[in-house]
């Protein structure tokens, strides 16, 4: 009996413990996910909107005071996809030639000094780029275009692109060096020059660790609120071209929720947009995971 | 270390032998296309260098541009701790930050001990670790939603202290939970051994032994979480508010202006930045804000470089104890 007690205290309180933890952050994630999945469905179980008006319509007029208007999101999704894809367009090729720099390229000393740089950069906070781009890039695209505000997708996207390149320069840079080094070897004893290495051999070997960081810094730009919502603009219709202002669905989120009245349709709405953001955002996980098992796979 | 050597090694020979003219490269090894991949690889190389220094150029034009506006925005009047002064959020910043990881180590190393040591790799398991991926890669704004729905609607209360940590603590749980899965997985197996063969049962092990041996990497995890949350603002905006009222000079935990009570309001740097954009209606909130912003990366860049230099130091002393 008194061995029982001692086995217990000893060993069983604290795999008891440690495996209450390990449920809870499971209980977590389900929790965000329960929370904000009923949240976002009052729009369409309390107001009766369809999901396809809130994927598909432009008609923006939701209802305060219990009132029922039109809710239509697609603005602020295409704006949110707009700007995330621009910055990835932007952000990639210039952070793979630095990740290949990096990695290939550059003298080692100069090489640890630039990862060391990368990953403080990495931990910038988004709000200082989302500054950065209101107080220095705002201004200069009004003066270069003739523009009234510089306000537009065409700074949103900069802005992103700059904020997400250190991620996705770190990550890709990260799966270069871990290729093997006989892949080096045997591609100079072939008699190819360093590019011929690089382009052939090197990069099609990290391609899935490549594609994992451009999907980190696609969903990183695409949950990006603060910084965004700075320099888009907020103005409710679709950007006439890049350096038209538009929405995105975190600016509209963040710059509204505090100021509508919780239970209205327009408060219920902006829940509807979070739940969608963290669709997307598990979307773009589940992603990573099928690139990275690919890439063991092979 | 030896994989630039061996590069630059391998490099140097594989010219020897282009030079002997190996047949049979690529598609033939004739003198034209040899010379044109040579000029190709210089052209790329150049290209290289190039990017890399607008790279660098960028960043580092973007780092003293900060932290030039907030030098010239500096005067004794916003650096103090009353009004318009950015002390407050300075203290606010890593007051909240402190709360927030009261709660997150001992969550965050609890999950990472089950990881590493309990867990064993059934169903259970990859449940676990799928979430604690998807929580570590949710965007901001998501997590203080939640915050925001549970630890303020839900319990009827205002924005304070308390609920802006808590969520705060959602976001560096996981990071917390895979450095001490990482440094308990990397603890010599011998470790383990030796202390089960002593009579320890599997849980002392754990605790005494190997959680003991982790915790320099576990620092080192911490600091860089910190680093972390002092420049979350999303997640803070709906949850720990974005104003404070605070007198400096009550420090009794109780009373509701008080610096140390959890159950005010405070902004914090990031908050401070973004609400002075939003509503920036003073005169001077351009100064403020360039302010706050040099400060701020000023903290990340301390706890950065702290954490890296820390890490460093641990890891050599671990390695001259082997």
């Amino acid at each position: 009996m008194a061995s029982r007690l001692r086995k217990w205290q000893t060993e069983y309180l604290g795999r008891t413990l440690v495996t209450a933890f390990g449920l809870f952050v499971v209980v977590l994630t389900l929790g965000i996910l329960g929370f904000l999945g009923y949240k976002g469905s009052a729009t369409f179980i309390d107001y009766g909107h369809s999901l396809t008006e809130f994927l598909i319509s432009s008609k923006w007029s939701p209802g305060e005071a219990g009132q029922s208007g039109s809710i239509g999101s697609a603005v602020f999704i295409i704006g949110s996809l707009e700007v995330s894809s621009l910055a990835l367009l932007l952000a990639t090729p210039l952070s793979l030639a630095m990740a290949i720099f990096i990695a290939e390229v550059a003298p080692q000393r100069l090489s640890t000094t630039l990862r060391s740089v990368l990953e403080i950069f990495v931990g910038i906070p988004s709000v200082v780029y989302g500054w950065i781009g209101l107080a220095v890039l705002v201004p200069f695209i009004a003066d270069l275009f003739h523009l009234n505000f510089g306000f537009s997708v065409l700074s949103a996207a900069l802005v992103l692109a700059l904020m997400i390149c250190p991620t996705i320069t770190s990550v890709a840079t990260d799966s270069l060096a871990a290729t093997p080094n006989e892949y080096r070897e045997a591609s100079y004893a072939l008699g190819s020059t360093r590019w011929q290495m690089i382009w052939h051999v090197k990069l099609r070997a990290a391609i899935p660790g490549i594609l994992t960081g451009v999907v980190l810094g696609l969903a990183r730009a695409f949950g990006e609120a603060l910084a965004v919502a700075m320099v888009i603009g907020q103005s409710n219709r679709f950007a006439s071209s890049l350096l038209a202002p538009t929405n995105t669905l975190t600016a509209v989120i963040t710059a509204n929720m505090g100021n509508t009245t919780t239970g209205s349709e327009y408060n219920d709405v902006l829940w509807s947009m979070a739940a969608l953001l963290l669709a997307i955002s598990l979307l773009f996980i589940l992603l990573i995971r099928v690139i990275s098992r690919r890439g063991q796979a092979s | 270390m030896s994989k630039i050597d061996a590069g630059a090694g391998s490099q140097a020979g594989a010219q020897a032998a282009a030079g002997a003219g190996a047949a049979g490269s690529q598609k033939g090894a004739r003198a034209t296309s040899r010379t044109s991949a040579k000029v190709i690889d210089r052209i790329a190389t150049g290209v290289f260098y190039v990017v890399a220094a607008f790279f660098i150029l960028l960043l580092a034009s973007i780092t003293a541009y900060i932290l030039y506006k907030g030098a010239l925005a500096a005067s004794p009047e916003l650096l103090s701790f009353v009004g318009d002064g950015v002390g407050i959020q300075l203290f606010n910043t890593v007051y909240l930050v402190f709360l927030s990881l009261l709660v997150t180590m001992p969550v965050g190393i609890m999950t990472g001990l089950f990881m590493a040591e309990y867990a064993g790799s059934g169903f259970f398991v990859a449940i676990t670790r799928t979430c604690i991926e998807a929580l570590s890669s949710l965007p901001s704004i998501i997590v203080g939603l939640f915050g925001f729905l549970v630890f303020i609607q839900m319990t009827h209360s205002k924005w304070s202290l308390w609920a802006g940590s808590l969520s705060l603590a959602i976001i560096n749980v996981p990071l917390i939970a895979r450095t001490t899965e990482d440094a308990m997985r990397s603890v010599p197996r011998s470790y383990y051994d030796g202390s089960i063969a002593l009579g320890a049962s599997r849980w002392q092990t754990v605790t005494h032994v190997l959680l003991k041996a982790s915790i320099p990497r576990i620092i080192t995890g911490m600091i860089l979480a910190a680093g972390r949350g002092f420049g979350e603002a999303a997640v803070l905006l709906y949850t720990s508010g974005m104003s404070s009222d605070v007198n400096f000079h009550d420090w009794n935990p109780l009373s509701p202006t008080s610096p140390l009570n959890p159950l005010r309001s405070a902004d914090t740097l990031s908050v401070r930045i973004w609400s002075l954009k939003t509503e920036g209606i003073a005169a001077n909130s351009q100064q403020i804000a360039d302010l706050a912003a040099a400060i701020l990366i000023l903290l990340v860049f301390v706890f950065s470089l702290g954490s890296r230099a820390l890490g460093r130091r641990l890891q050599k002393r671990m390695l001259s104890g082997n």
